[in-house]
């Protein structure tokens, strides 16, 4: 091989120091921690309103579900062998989320239990975050329900207090509980109208989960999520919509409906959850019906009082199904774009 | 015009260079001109060491229908010939020139003063005597696009002025400065496709050249089409009564990747390519600007494929330009020329931050589909961790191709590479949207390359 004559009379040849990585060579700037970090603040609101109406208990329970999920994410994937990412956001926004499902003044170990259930056993094990088959915070939800069903269903008297806390000192039931146990004229009498009911229930005076009390607290997060695209309408407007209607359909308050229960944290927090819902719009929207369709059946016919758990874990499991029902259109396929093709 | 769905909008960049007219590049010491700087059997070459060349001389023959010849781009010396690092990523069978100062043509170059009577076999012959290639960085033979096989009615010819890659300005520029020259290219494109609709897709963060090339578009008028050689000599041209003729310029939405041939045809026309398909199947020819440039050089003067315009720019060089560089120049030539900033860089691209390749060292030379050169410093392009897939669904939003490149990446990590293809791998055309979007910071991209070949490689089994 020839050898070129002389050297080049420009500037020398820096040392080769690049990196030569394969493209795209820069980044939206998105990153996992971001995203978990966005959707627990967004929680933020209604998160506070709880601690507000339920004082120090609330926090407490908050506190410990959350540093248990990291903390149990930390042991389990040191204990697996696996990198450490409990910093990462994912376990704190299901801690967030699991203490949100419980009552404010349940005793300590039930958060931790829960985030046990919801973390070593949902999440870890099978394969940590993007891996999970179901919602974790929900499995430990549920978990903890039929353990302590006395403990999960004593729901205290908001701070502020108002028509539901005559009924009983210590403990209020939720308005669906009412509903179920005596009827919807009976709930009625707790307020003064209907308009005050409606009013009541959606800015939170009322027992009930720390998560469920406020739905405007609620919908503020969502809206901001739903502003920021980091959720799309696809689930939560279908998962609602079907609860309102199918509870119209069979003669109950579909405004009472949409309100009361986890429906609104369900809808909008729980349901959305990348990794345990379907990906494509489509499947979404299937998703949404079903889970509002099953929610709607344990209201009215089952036996619990609240079903947006139960419809969430089981649409979970239909999602590879979906996903598979509803593939992307791809660019160019039969009856898109209108290319004729003689191929 | 619809825009296609997916795509993604990153910050543009181009703030740097989109006003600033093109230079010309420092003539270089050496060249180094390597035989394949396109697709297809790489070029013979025919000089040996001490060889005296001229500008525009050819120092490598085409070999077979798909290839095409290089040229030497300065007059001077052989000094070498051997195998040299090309920008590709791997080393190539190249010719070192030294320059001797003097930048004399060859002789013998023929000009047509009446270029659109040419029949189009002559033209594709002249094209590809110029070593014209598509100069969007595809680098496919043009003298092979523009002759599709019989069977394929071709009914429209579409110009790629889009530019969607941040950063990159070159064709910009060119349609600004030397609109004439591109649209002089797309008749003559027509001509040889024997169309008579032509389109010029700009995106429309560019109102200069979509200003400049509109009216020269405007200038291109029936009666001109009526008059070229199909029509005289007697062949038949398919014109429908009151069909449009002549050449129009559509502004495009601004998002990446508009540039992809795929899409700009689903843009300007509406039409979708089918998976497995080509443009031509739906009666579509597309063209970079600069290629069009490139073919009316070639037509009209005669003169071969031996410059082009480069954007070099990026946080890693002080003072941005536009140049017309000479094909073989060194990249430590051009970055040094531009303030480069030897201790931040730490990243040099050929090409656009999203489908550009990322360069080893600089003494690797200006190739036919250089379309830029941008250069990063350490905090533009961070090391990302690979995390798992979330599910998040960014991926498929920003999917031109309307794939599910979280699944398809989930399914090649696992080598389940059979189920990838089924699941559309190869129509992905690799442009990084989805790892652009991607949380977890996956590697799509370099999955989706390694998928490719695996399954080529089956099929070279079987």
């Amino acid at each position: 091989m020839d050898t070129p004559a002389g050297q080049p009379k420009t500037a020398p040849e820096p040392e080769p120091r690049f990196t030569a990585s394969i493209g795209p060579h820069i980044r939206s700037g998105e990153t996992v921690g971001h995203i978990m970090w966005t959707v627990s603040a967004s929680l933020f609101p209604a998160a506070a309103l709880s601690v507000y109406y339920f004082g120090l208990p609330a926090l407490m329970v908050l506190a410990v579900s959350i540093l248990s999920c990291m903390a149990f994410e930390a042991i389990a994937q040191k204990a697996m062998g696996v990198r450490v990412s409990a910093g990462d956001g994912s376990a704190f926004l299901t801690g967030l989320l699991l203490g949100m499902n419980l009552p404010a003044g349940v005793p300590f170990y039930l958060p931790v239990l829960g985030a046990a259930v919801a973390i070593i056993i949902t999440k870890q094990l099978f394969g940590g975050l993007g891996y999970n088959i179901s919602n974790p915070a929900l499995i430990g939800r549920a978990f903890l329900l039929a353990s302590f069903p006395r403990l999960m269903t004593s729901w205290p008297v908001p701070a502020s207090t108002l028509s539901l806390a005559r009924l009983d000192a210590v403990t209020a039931a939720t308005p669906l509980g009412i509903l179920k146990e005596e009827g919807y004229d009976k709930l009625l009498t707790h307020f003064v109208d209907k308009t005050d009911m409606y009013t009541q229930m959606f800015l939170g005076h009322r027992g009930g989960s720390m998560g469920e009390v406020g739905v405007l607290a609620l919908l503020l997060g969502a809206g901001y999520l739903l502003v920021k695209r980091y959720i799309t309408w696809h689930i939560p407007f279908t998962f609602i919509a079907t609860v309102a209607t199918i509870t119209w359909l069979s003669g109950g308050d579909p405004l009472l409906a949409m309100l009361s229960g986890g429906l609104v944290l369900g809808a909008f927090f729980m349901a959305t959850d990348y990794v345990t819902a379907p990906q494509l719009k489509n499947a979404q929207v299937a998703f949404g019906v079903g889970c509002g369709a099953i929610t709607a059946l344990i209201r009215i016919k089952g036996g619990y009082p609240e079903g947006v758990c139960y419809a969430i874990i089981i649409m979970n499991l239909f999602t590879p199904l979906l996903d598979r029902a509803f593939t992307p259109k791809k660019f160019g396929a039969p009856g898109t774009g209108g290319a004729k093709v003689k191929a | 015009m619809t825009a296609f769905k997916g795509g993604i909008h990153p910050p543009g960049h181009k703030e740097a260079t989109e006003n600033l007219p093109i230079v010309q590049a420092g003539m270089p010491d050496r060249v180094v001109i390597p035989m394949s700087q396109h697709i297809g059997a790489p070029a013979n070459c025919i000089v040996k060491v001490g060889d005296l060349v001229k500008k525009g001389q050819v120092v490598g023959e085409a070999q077979g229908a798909v290839s095409v010849p290089v040229h030497a781009s300065i007059s001077g010396k052989v000094i070498a010939v051997g195998n040299f690092p090309s920008p590709m990523g791997f080393d190539a069978p190249s010719v070192v020139i030294e320059n001797d100062g003097l930048d004399e043509w060859v002789d013998g170059l023929i000009e047509h003063d009446d270029y659109m009577r040419i029949p189009p076999p002559e033209l594709l012959a002249i094209i590809k005597g110029a070593g014209i290639v598509g100069m969007g960085g595809a680098t496919f033979p043009t003298h092979i696009k523009l002759d599709p096989p019989k069977e394929k009615k071709i009914k429209y010819a579409v110009l790629n002025g889009a530019e969607c890659e941040p950063y990159l300005t070159s064709d910009s520029r060119l349609m600004e400065e030397s609109p004439a020259s591109v649209i002089e290219g797309l008749k003559i494109i027509m001509s040889a496709l024997r169309v008579t609709e032509g389109f010029v897709g700009i995106e429309s963060n560019k109102p200069g050249p979509i200003a400049r090339m509109t009216e020269e578009a405007g200038k291109v008028a029936c009666e001109l089409m009526t008059e070229t050689y199909y029509e005289r000599s007697g062949l038949e041209v398919d014109v429908p009564k009151g069909c449009r003729m002549g050449v129009k310029v559509v502004p495009l939405e601004v998002k990446y990747p508009q540039g992809s041939e795929k899409q700009l045809i689903k843009a300007v026309l509406g039409l979708e390519v089918p998976p497995g398909h080509l443009p031509m199947d739906v009666g579509v020819v597309v063209q970079n600007v600069g290629t069009a440039a490139a073919i009316y050089e070639a037509v009209r003067y005669g003169r071969p494929l031996i410059e082009r315009v480069v954007t070099v720019t990026g946080p890693g060089v002080k003072q941005p330009k536009n140049m017309r560089v000479r094909i073989g120049t060194m990249f430590s030539d051009l970055v040094v020329q531009c303030g480069w900033l030897r201790d931040i860089a730490t990243k040099v691209v050929m090409g656009g931050p999203m489908m550009g390749i990322a360069q080893s060292a600089l003494m690797v030379p200006v190739i036919k589909g250089t379309s830029g050169i941008v250069a990063f410093t350490g905090k533009d392009t961070p090391v990302v961790d690979i995390g798992p897939c979330i599910r998040c669904g960014r991926c498929i939003e920003a999917c031109p191709m309307g794939l599910n490149p979280g699944l398809i990446s989930q399914l090649i990590e696992k080598g389940r590479f059979e189920e990838a293809r089924e699941h559309g791998v190869l129509d992905c055309f690799e442009c990084g949207s989805c790892s652009y979007v991607c949380p977890s910071g996956r590697p799509m991209v370099q999955f989706a390359k390694w998928a490719k070949r695996e399954l080529a490689k089956k099929k070279v089994k079987a």
